[in-house]
């Protein structure tokens, strides 16, 4: 049993390759926006269209909106479902699961079809599982986070000096 | 499962509010979220029912300030106390960072805290996370009830300790927030206990609200450190 949950951090490189690797795929499919989350719902980061939206909420209702969907998949006899789709009247949001650690978020309206959003989308789960498993596999291994709180007790302290 | 993002210059954190139904802790969410500058918190979202029982979680973000360049943001969750509820309540404890039980002080609540109490520990488990070794704090709310239980009972029956195996963490430990008590300490017959700290609270009026907040966010960040 472990202490609790282990911590992961994004380094500046790792965040470009994301960036750019989600910039290809708006542009392959005229999506608006992509989000990446994580699954306790934290927002790792935004790609696109910056859309006028609570982010920060979005990110966690995303997270528990497939979180939910994950056990009833276990209820009816499967594994998981590997993505959502929620289809709306002007816009339509589709969540794919990024090597069981994130979620892809994809924003789009009428200027595209949900059928190409999910025909790139298998390519694009492969490219991001590459760059997610280094992150991940860093954290593994001990050599990230970098102790960067290492020796901030007094810094921490005082941050609650309120 | 804290997240650090060097891109945005953010660590994240998610802590949740555990405990019986009709105890406080949707309370506890509102209080925060009355009394933090607006461009310090985001919006509270609760997944309510029409009569304002948490179904799946209330949700509230808030930055609590910068350290060595990073702006600490917490998530606070809430949990649906009801009892069956289990199933969403235990997906809001995944990869969960910080614990806070909210226990209802009332004499005739008691079963019900022990019953949550134990479904804490069982979840957490399941998720094969030890609560003893993680940032956790209790708050013992409703202080002001006149059936309200003395802390000492509530103590015995919901923060009795447990067994301090690490023989390097067999030193008395004094409570920051007590004078008088240790958060560990020997019993009489010999055996090192850890307990831990706990809160008075009066949710509805804000007493102890943000000593609870304070104190498990310090030993989430802490625990980072």
């Amino acid at each position: 049993m472990t202490a609790g949950t282990a911590n992961w951090s994004f380094t500046q490189d790792d965040f470009t390759a994301i960036t750019e690797s989600l910039k290809r795929f708006l542009g392959e499919t005229n999506s608006r926006c992509a989000l990446l989350v994580d699954r306790s719902g934290q927002l790792v980061t935004t790609v696109g269209e910056s859309l006028s939206l609570d982010t920060t909420a979005f990110a966690t209702l995303t997270a528990a909106d497939y979180s939910a969907n994950d056990q009833l998949a276990k209820l009816v006899g499967e594994n998981d479902f590997s993505s959502l789709f929620h289809q709306g009247e002007k816009e339509s949001i589709y969540v794919a699961d990024i090597a069981r650690r994130l979620l892809l978020v994809i924003i789009f309206d009428s200027r595209t079809t949900v059928g190409l959003v999910r025909l790139r989308m298998k390519a694009e789960i492969e490219e991001l599982t590459l760059l997610v498993d280094r992150v991940f596999s860093r954290g593994r291994s001990g050599a990230a986070p970098p102790g960067l709180l290492k020796g901030a007790d007094d810094e921490i302290d005082k941050l609650f000096n309120w | 499962m804290s997240m650090i993002n060097y891109a945005s210059r953010e660590i994240n954190c998610k802590i949740v509010y555990y405990g019986p139904g009709l105890g406080g802790k949707t309370t506890n969410l509102e209080h925060v979220y009355g009394k933090v500058k607006p461009e310090t918190r985001g919006k509270l979202i609760s997944l309510a029912t029409e009569t304002e029982r948490t179904l799946f979680f209330d949700f509230l973000p808030v930055d609590l300030g910068t350290i060595r360049g990073f702006k600490t943001r917490f998530h606070l969750y809430t949990v649906p106390g009801q009892v069956y509820y289990n199933a969403s309540r235990k997906l809001i404890l995944k990869n969960v960072d910080g614990l806070v039980f909210v226990g209802d002080s009332q004499a005739e609540r008691m079963e019900a805290n022990l019953e949550s109490m134990q479904n804490l520990y069982d979840n957490m488990s399941e998720y094969g996370y030890d609560l003893t070794q993680m940032p956790f704090v209790i708050q013992y709310n409703k202080r002001d009830l006149p059936n309200a239980a003395p802390i000492e009972d509530l103590q015995a029956a919901l923060n009795p300790g447990w067994e301090v195996e690490e023989p390097t963490k067999r030193r008395v430990t004094p409570d920051p927030y007590h004078a008088g008590e240790n958060l560990i300490e020997q019993l009489p017959g010999g055996e090192w206990v850890e307990r831990a700290p706990y809160f008075e609270a009066i949710a509805v009026q804000g007493d102890g609200v943000f000593d609870t907040l304070k104190a498990v966010s310090k030993l989430v960040l802490k625990a980072l450190a």
